[in-house]
């Protein structure tokens, strides 16, 4: 067998330009990165084990995975939703909301967080409204879910949109002639299009919500065992010295990253595979 | 209003052809569904900050945006990116430049590492810095004794919103430079033309809008990063304080219409950032057209 390390090419600074990435890549990521795993192994396994099962640690677990669960979802629901109406419908101020979608990727966490809270507090513009009905949003776990939310729905919108544009009316077309009917043709034909971009926006917010610290410790209230986040309590255990409690914690959430990372990289060459199969 | 993207396809005398779309009733109340949940989640915080930051009245809003620590903040938030966009700028260029034009052994693990900062809670970036030059750190004792200081200071923040920040201006480049090919560079040197003098005048203009795109996503995120910022940089007022930061602190201190008045000029740049990013992809997508015929 013949391996190829790199293909001949006429372009210049192919060494240089790698060599500086591969640098860059190392000092600023690779480095601190390893040294952070490093780190755990001053932990025996007992105490590693007893820091990452503590009970705070795991109501923390429950707040984090659970409310980017639920914020994934709804974000996968609404932002369908969402995306089919941009793409499908054309009304006016159509352009507007649409790059109003990339919002929570401009706008600082910061001040997502401080402005959601004042809307969904008491006495918000939303939040008076919940109060009469019992809904407590802000300082509660639902608030987790609001922020969470804001912060996921353009990961779900900007997947779909490009996939919805390209499916062909034909393929409609041709389901109506075939006799069927307007839901039987969303349903078996254009969602089964649909379904890895849909599952790569659920896994790309999901991922994006666990790691989110900004804006939920805002809304949150940090209630200890009801509306700490992980991410919180990592930063608790620095403020305390307590680097190896941290490290642990924080190397839990890595690996979660990373498995997230390696499905929504399987996620995505799975509806490549679809797309030029059908589109070519 | 919400009328069907394309009504040219219409068929037979008066009525239109429904096999496309959905009936109008579902289609104002998909529009209608959809419209509520970007008021509820997008608008309503985005007014809010306005509402907030002005509800004291312009001249308490003007006071506060003038106060010492304010314009501290400002000066190190524009410091920040001032260093870290270039930086990245280097960054993205080159890596674009290795991944999209050559082809070589583990360029997709290359490609995916570029992401990683995207899986990584911003807290955990902020994290490994400390580990690596905090006082109890690798390089702690080391730095201590001479001197240097990262943590709690300019130099560790600048690092950890380099880390937060580098994925944006190279992912936006690769694709559009995979896509592009090496023919129009390999004919410029087939002409005579050096490697840089081919990269400023055949590659450069063809990536212009895509850098601009990578740019300013990169200039936003840097200005507004919080988590990894907050780790890092021990809040010292007037010092280590860059705005989103400042925000935080005028809020725990009760003071809202501070907190909303800083965080206004942080929404005034995303909404920017956004109009900007809108232009860009715009004619981003014709290169990419242009491309693509």
């Amino acid at each position: 067998m013949n391996i190829v390390l790199k293909q001949r090419s006429i372009l210049p600074g192919f060494g240089l330009t790698l060599g500086f990435t591969l640098a860059y890549l190392s000092v600023i990521a690779l480095i601190p990165l390893f040294g952070l795993f490093l780190r755990t192994a001053e932990l025996t396994w007992g105490q590693f084990w007893a820091t990452v099962t503590d009970a705070r640690v795991l109501a923390a677990y429950r707040l984090s995975f659970g409310a980017s669960l639920i914020a994934a979802t709804v974000n996968v629901l609404f932002g369908a939703i969402v995306a089919w109406v941009l793409v499908r419908y054309r009304f006016p101020g159509r352009r507007v909301v649409d790059a109003l979608i990339d919002l929570p990727f401009a706008l600082p966490t910061a001040v997502a967080g401080i402005s959601l809270t004042a809307v969904y507090a008491h006495t918000g513009w939303i939040g008076q409204y919940l109060q009469p009905l019992n809904i407590k949003v802000a300082f509660a776990p639902l608030g987790v879910v609001v922020a969470l939310t804001f912060i996921g729905l353009p990961f779900v919108v900007r997947t779909l949109q490009p996939v919805l544009e390209d499916v062909d009316p034909e393929v409609e077309e041709a389901a109506a002639n075939l006799g069927a009917s307007r839901p039987q043709a969303i349903w078996r034909v254009i969602l089964p299009e649909l379904w890895p971009v849909l599952l790569t926006g659920f896994a790309l917010a999901f991922a994006r919500a666990l790691g989110e610290y900004g804006s939920i410790v805002f809304i949150s209230g940090n209630m200890p065992m009801r509306t700490e986040i992980v991410p919180l309590l990592m930063v608790m255990k620095l403020e305390q010295f307590d680097y190896a409690g941290a490290t642990a914690i924080a190397v839990v959430m890595l690996l979660a990253s990373f498995t997230l990372l390696l499905a929504i990289n399987l996620l995505q060459w799975w509806s490549g595979q679809r797309h030029s199969g059908l589109g070519s | 209003m919400f009328q069907r993207k394309s009504p040219g396809t219409w068929q037979t005398a008066n009525r239109p052809v429904l096999a496309t779309t959905e009936p109008t009733l579902i289609r104002y109340l998909l529009a209608g569904v959809a419209m509520l949940f970007v008021t509820l989640f997008l608008l309503a915080p985005l007014a809010a900050v306005f509402a907030q930051a002005f509800s004291e009245g312009i001249a308490v809003y003007w006071a506060a945006l003038r106060d010492a620590d304010t314009l501290a903040s400002l000066h190190l938030t524009l410091m920040t990116a001032a260093i870290a966009v270039p930086l990245n700028l280097v960054f993205g260029v080159a890596a674009s430049w290795s991944i999209a034009k050559f082809e070589f052994l583990g360029k997709s693990l290359l490609t995916t590492l570029i992401d990683l900062p995207f899986a990584v809670s911003p807290v955990i970036s902020g994290i490994i810095y400390v580990l690596f030059f905090g006082l109890h750190g690798y390089l702690g004792p080391w730095l201590a004794a001479h001197n240097i200081e990262i943590i709690f200071a300019v130099p560790g923040i600048v690092l950890a919103t380099v880390f937060v920040t580098f994925p944006f201006i190279a992912r936006e480049l690769i694709p559009l430079m995979q896509a592009q090919g090496t023919e129009e560079e390999e004919a410029a040197l087939s002409l005579g033309a050096g490697g840089w003098q081919t990269f400023l005048r055949v590659t450069l203009p063809n990536i212009k809008w895509g850098l601009l795109y990578g740019v300013i996503l990169c200039n936003a995120r840097a200005m507004g990063e919080f988590g990894a910022v907050s780790v890092i940089s021990g809040h010292i007022r007037g010092l280590t304080n860059t705005v989103p930061l400042h925000v935080e602190i005028l809020y725990n201190e009760y003071n809202f219409v501070g907190a909303f008045a800083v965080a206004s000029l942080l929404t005034i740049l995303a909404l920017i950032t956004l109009v900007v990013k809108s232009f860009a992809e715009w004619k981003f997508k014709q290169e990419l057209h242009a491309i693509r015929m």
